[in-house]
């Protein structure tokens, strides 16, 4: 089924940049959507360095990646923006004219397609797509022998799971498939992990208990004919192997961040990124703005500070595609009351 | 001043000047070869994964409980090293890493 919505602006990336862009639109009185494929919003603060401090954010001498996150979700509640996550951006189409821009905006698999009069895309670095380990052929077996993600769990019921890492999703997918699993293999390359002490034990237990394997050591090769998986060679550090027969393998070995579709939007791009100008930081294509890590103009600093303030800039030239009619004043949120009731702050 | 030796992925041997207090990654990309070094020398991406020659491993300090951490993210060798957590000095001229593959 295809949910079709219609919205002022489609936000492409819940990073620090493309949330802060909801609330500097919201303000205007521009209504958006956000759409991220990650599970979660906050792009790489929440995902490379939840925990690590941040020094350079005005105002706060120091705040950690997620608890910046936080306080920009608290900001831009007064505006309700509608989160799409879980969901890529696959193709963006133009409508309208250069004046009176126009887009209809579709995610992967048709999802959910959205018109809007203005997109920002605020895509940082890319999307975040999981590591492939570079196993000779490993594409031959994507989809049959190999999974990046577990989407259902009944997919593996009987079979012979190889799950390869030491994290979180590793670690909580062996524990999840093992009751299912025909029998269920765990290789890492040592013998510490970096996932939740509770389900490290838990693991260790099933270990104990002989309901599951672990092994220490890496994959060097595919076995059986492609697309179907009969096992893996393993590699151990001192350069011996042995075979580990399976008819799935589930690699998680974190993310990495991909240009993806973005290439195929019709945008310049240079080296990766989008260039834009900086009055409004508007792409190529009017009524596309680009903000944040992705953008590039001279004396570009890739810092969550720059694109704040990119956000601003660019949500009053929107403003001119979603109400033409209307003349912008210029407010601040100290001393304008109008504001101050949009922000439910208002006496 | 010194060098470091760095082979890239289809074998070729390039030598890099080196200025001490830099990170081997810094080196290398500054040098236009290609690695990634995604997220700028944060220990978080594993994108800089190189592998050290077997006689200057002992010479470098052993990696960090994070640097292992990143190493689980890549299919590693005994030799792996994220070259973001190499920092040079004078010690190290001469210095011979070889790129590790990337995933698709
Ligand atoms: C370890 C580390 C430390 C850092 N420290 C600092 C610091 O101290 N100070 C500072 O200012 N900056 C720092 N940065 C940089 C800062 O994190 C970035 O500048 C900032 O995250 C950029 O924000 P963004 O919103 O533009 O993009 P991102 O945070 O990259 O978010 C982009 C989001 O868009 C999503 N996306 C992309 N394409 C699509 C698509 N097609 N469909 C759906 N979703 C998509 C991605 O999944 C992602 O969630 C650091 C970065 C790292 C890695
Ligand atoms: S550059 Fe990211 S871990 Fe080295």
């Amino acid at each position: 089924m295809t949910d079709h919505i219609e919205t002022d602006v489609v936000i492409i990336g819940a990073g620090p940049v493309g949330l802060f862009a909801v609330f500097e639109l919201g303000l205007l009185d521009i209504r958006c959507h956000v759409i991220d494929i990650l599970p979660k919003v906050g792009g790489q603060c929440a995902e490379l360095y939840p925990e690590k401090p941040i020094y350079d954010i005005p105002g706060f001498p120091m705040i950690t990646g997620q608890g910046l996150v936080d306080n920009l979700m608290a900001q831009i509640e007064p505006f309700h923006p509608t989160f799409h996550l879980n969901q890529m951006v696959e193709s963006i189409e133009t409508l309208g004219t250069p004046e009176a821009p126009l887009f209809r905006v579709k995610t992967a698999e048709g999802e959910t397609t959205f018109t809007c009069k203005s997109i920002l895309i605020a895509a940082g670095g890319g999307s975040f797509q999981p590591k492939k380990p570079p196993i000779d052929q490993i594409e031959a077996y994507e989809g049959t022998g190999v999974f990046y993600a577990v989407r259902h769990m009944e997919m593996f019921r009987d079979k012979r799971i190889l799950i390869v890492g030491g994290g979180d999703s590793a670690l909580d997918w062996t524990v999840n498939l093992q009751p299912l699993a025909k029998r269920l293999t765990l290789l890492h390359r040592r013998d510490a992990f970096r996932a939740a002490p509770h389900t490290v034990e838990k693991m260790r237990a099933l270990v104990a208990a002989g309901a599951m394997d672990l092994h220490l050591g890496q994959v060097s090769a595919l076995k059986g004919p492609a697309p179907v998986l009969e096992g893996v060679t393993v590699r151990k550090d001192d350069g011996s192997t042995f075979d580990i027969a399976c008819d799935v393998m589930l690699p998680f070995f974190g993310l990495t961040m991909k240009l993806g579709p973005i290439a195929d939007w019709g945008l310049n791009l240079h080296e990766n990124l989008i260039p834009v100008d900086t009055e409004k930081f508007e792409t190529n294509v009017p009524g596309i703005f680009a903000i944040g890590d992705i953008n590039t103009y001279p004396g570009k600093l890739k810092l969550i500070l720059s694109g704040f303030h990119e956000g601003a800039l660019a949500a009053q030239k929107v403003h001119r595609y979603v109400y033409p009619e209307k003349k912008l004043l210029f407010q601040y949120t100290t001393s304008s009351t109008s504001l101050q009731k949009k922000l439910g702050v208002a006496a | 001043m010194g060098v470091i030796h760095v082979t890239d992925r289809s074998g070729q041997r390039h030598t890099l000047e080196a200025l001490e207090g830099w990170r081997v990654m810094e080196i290398i990309r500054d040098w236009g070869l290609p690695l990634e070094g995604l997220c700028g020398g944060a220990c978080e991406c594993a994108t800089c994964h190189v592998y050290v020659a077997e006689e200057w491993l002992s010479k470098l300090h052993p990696p960090s409980e994070e640097e292992e951490d990143q190493l689980d993210t890549v299919v590693t060798r005994p030799n792996s090293r994220l070259s973001c957590q190499i920092i040079w000095t004078p010690a190290l001229d001469g210095l011979e890493v070889t790129l590790a593959p990337t995933g698709s």
